[in-house]
């Protein structure tokens, strides 16, 4: 069995089982729906000001939506030992966790895809900087998160109370990756620096971290 | 053993007490800040001490990784080795030479490249198996500790000598932040995930937090770069008899820091001892009926 003929197998049953039941995408909607309304009442900003937050705000309603979404990530295949079964058969490790990473990330994308617009309308964004360089922004940065989450989603597993673990462990380690969302898209928004220094930040968050889980997810599956 | 940790118990308060009198009554004032600047004698070495604990932690929790299969653990050694030979080499080259930030030596960088292979080979000697994981437990509590007392003692500091007790924009002071914030969260996972995976869990994420280290300096000092701050006092040169001062009392730190590690180390390998004793009781045991005795190694030997 390859590693990718694996990791498509278990994208498209989970893409096909997300497709059917829209269980994470529909919680993850109406969280992030719930954060923006919330932050559009505590804070109520002018035109002017709304560019220099709104980059915050997006970013940290997308952090905590998805964590709602990664930890279901691990859960469907805990019912009827699918995690077991999978650990006995050949398939290698590390197929399972890039399938379970590249479904987040579709996931993650699709709701950024619809909220966007969304906090377009309630905060009056117009971006003065250019604005393709949102795109490999928003790329990086949600691969940042997903990749950490599945990581931490599945270690998570292991422990007491995992829900409140995932974000405990994903959080602090994802602080530089934040910072380079918000600091990149802030940029971009206001039209005063270049962002380039984000995007590099980013892409090596991204590099050095998917290194990381290929290397170790192995481990951490089989650890008994 | 029992008798050394008595003896070293009176040289560590001699020494913590001793450095406290350098410290308060030796060491000249600051010339601009006034005697505020004195707490520095127990920021910057509990900040040292920190930092090589969460070294030692981070290089323990590597060893435990790769010492599950002989395949990696071979070439880990390999791997370290040359990053200690290409690092003291690449420290005397020219071209990365000039890479150094200014007023950083290359004999003190290739030194500190150095000490990456010796720990890992002392600490892979010292503490073989299990011994590594309680080692990597006991160095992350003590230097979260430690960590804890740098980032109190920072902003009693800044308050006088800036004005503000807490500057985001701050380098140094945010990316302790976040590297406390790494292992408390590594202390969370230890306490809610009791299994036998915890070892490899939090050994895993201990070299996700060290990864994360040098990401959060650069993000946080390009940061710092757009938006303004206070001005750091001084920074450079130092007088002699401050950092004479200041290296006392690291030593006292150490001692101090070495202390608590060692009687936390033994602590935990009587508490996994007794555990090991209870499991084997509860696995004998229930035939047996009340004959079956702890085999609790330490008292009876």
């Amino acid at each position: 069995m390859s590693l990718w003929s694996v990791t498509f197998a278990t994208l498209r049953k989970d893409i096909r089982l997300e497709w059917r039941s829209k269980d994470a995408l529909n919680a993850m909607l109406f969280f992030s729906l719930l954060v923006v309304v919330i932050f559009m009442f505590s804070f109520d900003p002018l035109a002017e000001e709304s560019r220099h937050i709104v980059g915050g705000l997006v970013w940290v309603s997308f952090l905590f939506a998805s964590v709602t979404a990664l930890n279901q990530t691990w859960a469907r295949e805990l019912r009827n030992q699918v995690l077991d079964a999978y650990r006995v058969s050949p398939a290698p490790a590390n197929a399972l966790f890039l399938a379970k990473a590249l479904g987040n990330f579709i996931f993650v994308s699709v709701l950024e895809a619809l909220m966007t617009p969304l906090f377009v309308i309630f905060y009056n964004v117009r971006v003065l900087g250019p604005a393709w360089q949102l795109l490999p922004i928003a790329v990086l940065g949600t691969w940042a998160l997903v990749v950490n989450g599945t990581f931490f989603a599945a270690m998570s597993l292991r422990t007491r109370s995992r829900e409140i673990m995932l974000p405990l462990l994903l959080f602090p380690i994802s602080i530089p990756a934040v910072l380079g969302m918000v600091a990149g898209t802030t940029s971009i928004l206001t039209g005063e620096e270049s962002a380039h220094f984000w995007i590099v930040l980013l892409l090596t968050y991204d590099v050095v971290f998917t290194t990381a889980c290929l290397a170790l997810f192995g481990a951490i599956l089989h650890a008994e | 053993m029992k008798r050394i940790f008595p003896i070293l118990s009176v040289i560590t308060a001699a020494l913590l007490a001793y450095a406290l009198y350098q410290a308060l009554v030796v060491a000249p004032t600051d010339a601009q800040q006034g005697d505020v600047y004195r707490i520095i004698y127990y920021h910057v070495p509990s900040a040292w001490t920190a930092f090589l604990l969460f070294f030692i932690n981070f290089i323990a929790s590597i060893q435990y990784l790769v010492s599950a299969k002989a395949s990696t653990k071979a070439a880990a050694k390999w791997i370290v080795l040359g990053i200690g030979v290409v690092g003291v080499i690449a420290c005397f080259l020219p071209q990365v030479q000039r890479m150094l930030p200014v007023g950083m030596r290359p004999s003190a960088v290739a030194t500190t490249v150095l000490a990456i292979p010796l720990f890992y080979f002392l600490i892979g000697r010292l503490f073989p198996g299990q011994k590594l994981d309680v080692l990597a437990v006991t160095t992350a509590e003590v230097g979260v500790v430690f960590c804890t007392i740098v980032l109190v003692t920072g902003p009693i500091w800044a308050r006088p000598v800036w004005g503000i007790w807490w500057a985001p924009g701050d380098i140094r002071l945010t990316s302790t932040l976040v590297l406390w914030l790494i292992y408390v969260s590594y202390l969370v996972l230890r306490r809610f995930s009791n299994s036998a995976q915890t070892q490899m869990l939090a050994a895993a994420l201990a070299v996700f937090g060290a990864l994360d280290v040098p990401l959060v300096y650069f993000s946080i000092w390009f940061f710092r770069t757009q938006h303004p701050q206070p001005v750091i006092g001084g920074g450079g040169s130092m007088d002699p008899r401050m950092l004479h001062v200041l290296l006392i009392s690291w030593i006292a730190f150490l001692c101090f820091a070495f202390l608590v590690c060692w009687s936390r180390f033994r602590l935990e390998l009587l508490h996994r001892e007794i555990e090991e004793a209870h499991a084997m009781e509860s696995l004998l045991g229930a035939g047996a009926g009340s004959k079956a005795s702890l085999p609790l190694s330490r008292s009876s030997r």
